[in-house]
């Protein structure tokens, strides 16, 4: 099949790429960008474990092509924090031990960077919905959901000392 | 010399055992740096992909590769023909029996790998599997193992149906084998003179690991060399190289095993599965390296399953609760293969340790293992082998009992514990329980919920219900358990000839950080957090300061793997033994430092002091780097050490369990408002780690009971191979847990730890299991099947007439 170019912008870094028209997202990401964070746990939008966010939403990059990315703003894992300045839900996630074997962790973390974009101030009742489209096998979720609202709380107040 | 840090903060600073010290794994996970074998890409790797059958039983009259090769992009495609002359097309299983690696002639179940395509990448593979032409005449399909038995159909056309298996005589030609422990014609005398008797047949449905990572493998042979490196989701990756030396005829040292991390194995990635040995031929053939990662259907469908157990038990006990007698037998359904993973001479694991917690003075168990049209496996989901279902039998056995005696569940449990001062304990089928304080643990737990409380607001919301007030119930699940983990003494375990010691190689570094490799792998367990913390305990280096290294068997030393939540039992113990070992030199440098005799000097956690002169030390800093820049008469210089540790016994972590749930009973919807587990693993290591290993088996133990489920129809196609039909618990269905704890060390494992990774799973079934069971007991219920699906739990309520 004829292979497409596709532009987008990726953790803030323009990429260009050639695609087939079939291949799916997340093997652009991992395979031909070298983002192997996000990963693959069922190719059927299920498990949560390839997601990305894309143009302000939570997307399951497994079951997307990568040419319907054309154009778009894509944030993984690897664009929330450095090894030497961790983004606070990645330092949640260690304090807490809001992970085990680590496969769901980068979707999990990028899905609960969106979900405190969209309330900042989520009940642990928001965050286990809100985080309903991750699975983690390990974990049970409370550890992962205590992760999420100690971020929360962290990012909160760390709002209110700079106003 | 005035020491500044007091030795509480010396404590402090080892993070050693009882340190509740953060991962030292999270830095790369949360970061996208985990490496898992979807992770390696080699130069001029092709992938492959399997043909699969989609019949559950046909013959294989041919198969048509022609139009898949010709495809742009496809490298080869693999048959039976092509494994023969290799003697690869079987593979020797864990159990002692074989099984297909491509199809010989016949499929056996709906799934069965057929044929193996190699192509330049996984979308020019995919077409060509569609390209394949296989014609199939499908033959008659057994999914139930009572009609196997019965069946002039025969599964393993490959047997003679008159020789022993691998566990003795087989009764019929789809019969695996027979399995007995105890004294059947005794037990039956105790239940025949017994003043009451509880029968009850349970079934432990087919369920499956499911780790969030399926399986897979990179094989990549080196022909100038004559090596080949295998990657792959391998919990016992030593074993994986001695079985891929004995197949594929290559040396083991030319053979490197890695297992990088593993995303979850929970028992899924202990077998060999065939997609492993046609990635390595494929690599062979090709000369390239080779990629198989399967998908979730493909993991669902032909990976091992868990349980499918057929229970059928009787007890027995006097007037008063005290239980005389047990009986249990099973009728174990292994599907098309027997691929259990299980110790050579235990076909069905550790079920004989299902008279529980319980001090039962007779008892049998009977196992026939059955052939089917199913996928092989019958591993130990999140557990030692087959002690869940055994732990399922014996706690669902108590709840039938108390109903029958008309008697309190908790008090029941109480009359008949194992008493503290009778461990070690030899149970009737043969176990030495180590050691236990149940009726402690028993106490804590029911005082921790208030149990005679729920058991009133319980009496309370029947009578409710029964006026109409209310359309739910509330059930209090019970359940105690004793685990078995920590395979084994080598004189009675091993893999394939394997003995089930583990092992620990240290090297301290002059600069007084270390490394340790052991033969294990962590699959999210925290191994480089908590091993760091025994040997930061045993060698007064801190944890932060040692290197935790496993699953690379050109470096690691050989052991047996991760699984049965063996790896603190035994390669814990290893690694402690090792540590002494490292001791025991440091403390003759330390005395010729100190210019004193051995045994003038002792341990005091990070140094060595002159007894009774305790200002006069030598850190184990300072005694590293004498050890490298020091002649030392009659001592070689350096400091490493190496143990290999055969357990002397298995450990039994035990705990007690309380669920209290809502049930719906017109929607069968159940609401777990309190879930309480007391876990009694000895000693501690990480408590932060317990608790996180307690509520991922609490949230597995959840999905078996009340939904998780492999289901085949007649026709023996398998219902649920996807994440829409197979239940996988999300955040929305999992309540908070509240955990607590005992602590019973283990009196003869070098620092009393006992394992708890699995206990929960074990515990756990059966307590959500008896929650549902025991709300619908005021209204006549006895027992029904797991998996306690919404649906199953509104047909209970239907059945005893409560939406009349």
């Amino acid at each position: 099949m004829t292979n497409q170019i596709v532009k987008m912008t990726v953790n803030g870094e323009k990429k260009e790429i050639l695609a087939e028209p079939r291949e799916l997202l997340i093997y652009v990401l991992r395979e031909k960008l070298g983002l192997s964070g996000a990963h693959v746990g069922c190719e059927t939008s299920h498990c949560g474990a390839c997601t990305v966010e894309i143009d302000g939403k939570s997307v399951k990059s497994c079951t997307m092509f990568a040419v319907q990315a054309e154009g778009a703003k894509i944030t993984t894992i690897e664009g929330l924090g450095t090894p030497d300045n961790l983004h606070v839900l990645q330092e949640n996630f260690k304090e807490h031990h809001g992970l085990q074997c680590g496969y769901c962790t980068p979707g999990m973390i990028t899905r609960a960077h969106r979900l405190l974009q969209e309330n900042p101030n989520p009940t642990e009742e928001d965050v286990r919905f809100g985080i309903s489209g991750n699975i983690c096998r390990c974990t049970g979720y409370q550890n992962i959901v205590k992760s999420i609202l100690s971020a929360a709380a962290e990012l909160n107040a760390a709002k209110e000392a700079a106003q | 010399m005035k020491d500044e840090v007091t030795r509480e903060e010396r404590v402090t600073n080892l993070k050693g055992l009882g340190s509740s010290r953060k991962r030292v794994e999270d830095a790369r996970f949360t970061q996208g740096k985990g490496h898992y074998v979807d992770d390696i890409n080699l130069p001029g790797m092709l992938t492959g992909d399997f043909v699969r059958s989609p019949y559950a039983h046909a013959r294989v009259k041919s198969i048509n590769i022609d139009a898949a090769m010709a495809l742009d992009g496809v490298v080869a495609v693999l048959t039976a023909k092509d494994l023969e002359p290799l003697s690869l097309h079987w593979m020797p299983t864990l159990a002692g029996d074989k099984q297909m690696v491509l199809a010989d002639g016949k499929v056996l179940f709906q799934g069965q790998e057929v044929a193996f395509v190699v192509a330049k990448d996984r979308y020019i593979a995919a077409d060509a599997v569609e390209l394949v032409e296989v014609e199939y005449e499908e033959l008659p399909v057994i999914v139930d193992p009572f009609k196997s038995l019965q069946s002039d159909v025969v599964l393993r056309e490959d047997l003679d149906p008159n020789a022993p298996g691998a566990h003795g005589p087989r009764k019929h030609h789809n019969h695996i084998f027979t399995w007995e422990v105890g004294d059947e014609d005794g037990t039956n005398a105790v239940i025949d003179d017994a003043d009451v008797v509880a029968t009850e047949e349970m079934y432990y449905h087919r369920t499956h690991p499911c780790p969030l990572e399926p399986c897979g493998s990179v094989a990549s042979m080196d022909k100038v060399n004559g090596k080949l490196t295998l990657y792959g989701t391998f919990q016992a990756p030593h074993v994986v190289r001695t079985v891929a030396s004995l197949l594929s005829g290559i040396e083991e040292h030319n053979i490197r095993v890695v297992s990088p991390d593993i995303g979850g194995g929970f028992g899924n990635k202990v077998g060999v599965y065939p997609g492993y040995v046609c990635s390595i031929v494929a690599s062979i053939v090709t000369g390239v390296p080779v990629k198989w990662v399967e998908d979730r259907m493909e993991n669902l469908m032909s990976t091992a399953f868990a349980r499918d157990y057929w229970m059928k038990g009787k007890i027995s006990a006097t007037k008063e609760g005290k239980i005389t007698g047990l009986h249990c037998h099973v009728t174990a359904d292994h599907g098309a293969f027997d691929a259990c993973a299980d110790p050579t001479k235990f076909p069905a694991g550790f079920m004989s340790i299902c008279t529980g917690s319980y001090d039962i003075p007779i008892a049998y168990l009977g196992v026939d293992g059955v052939y089917t049209n199913k996928a092989p496996g019958g591993v130990s989901y999140r557990c030692s082998f087959r002690v869940t279902e055994a732990v399922y039998f014996i706690e669902r056995m108590i709840e039938v009992l108390a109903i029958e005696l008309n008697m309190d569940a908790a008090e029941l449990r109480r009359i008949n514990f194992i008493k503290k001062e009778q461990f070690p304990y030899d149970s009737e089928l043969g176990w030495e329980y180590d050691s236990g304080d149940y009726h402690t643990a028993w106490e804590k737990a029911l005082k921790a919920v208030d149990y005679e409380g729920l058991r009133k607001e319980q009496a309370e919301r029947v009578a409710a219900f029964k006026r109409g007030e209310t359309r739910t119930i509330m059930g209090i699940g019970l359940s105690f358990f004793t685990e078995i983990v920590g395979a084994g003494p080598v004189k009675n375990c091993d893999i394939l000839g394997m003995g089930m010691f583990d092992s620990c190689e240290i090297r301290i570094h002059p600069t007084g950080s270390a490394i340790a490799r052991l033969g294990t792998i962590s699959q999210g367990q925290g191994h480089a957090t908590t091993f760091a913390q025994i040997l930061a305990s045993e060698i007064g280096i801190p944890a932060d300061s040692i290197t935790i290294e496993e699953g690379d068997t050109d470096t690691a030393p050989y052991g047996l793997g991760t699984y049965g939540s063996r790896s603190t039992p035994v390669a814990g113990a290893a690694t402690a033994m090792a540590g002494r070992k490292i001791r025991a030199k440091a403390q003759m440098i330390a005395a010729y430092l100190l210019e004193v005799h051995d045994d003038d000097v002792e341990f005091d956690v990070d140094r060595f002091v002159i007894k009774g002169a305790p200002e006069r030390f030598k850190t184990m800093g300072e005694i590293a780097y004498a050890a490298y820049n020091q002649a030392i008469p009659g001592l070689e210089p350096g400091l490493e050490a190496v143990s290999y540790y055969d357990p002397p016994n298995m450990t039994y972590p035990f705990g007690a369990y309380v669920c209290v749930m809502d049930i719906d009973v017109d929607t069968g919807v159940p609401k777990i408002n309190r879930f309480y587990a007391l876990d009694d693993c000895g000693t501690r290591i990480n408590p932060m780690v317990i608790e996180g290993q307690i509520h991922g088996g609490l949230t597995e133990a959840l999905a078996v009971a009340l939904g998780q489920e492999i289901a085949y129809d007649e026709m023996g196609n398998c219902k649920t191979a996807t994440l829409m039909d197979f239940f996988l618990p999300t955040a929305w269905e999992v309540p908070n847990f509240e955990t607590d704890f005992t602590v019973t060390p283990s009196p003869h494992h070098p620092i009393g730890a006992k394992g708890v990774g699995e206990s929960p799973h074990v515990g756990g079934v059966p307590c959500f299991s008896n929650a549902v069971q025991d709300a619908f007991r005021p209204f006549g219920n006895r027992h029904t099947n797991m998996p306690h699906d919404h649906w199953r739990i509104w047909k209970t309520a239907n059945d005893l007439g409560l939406h009349d």
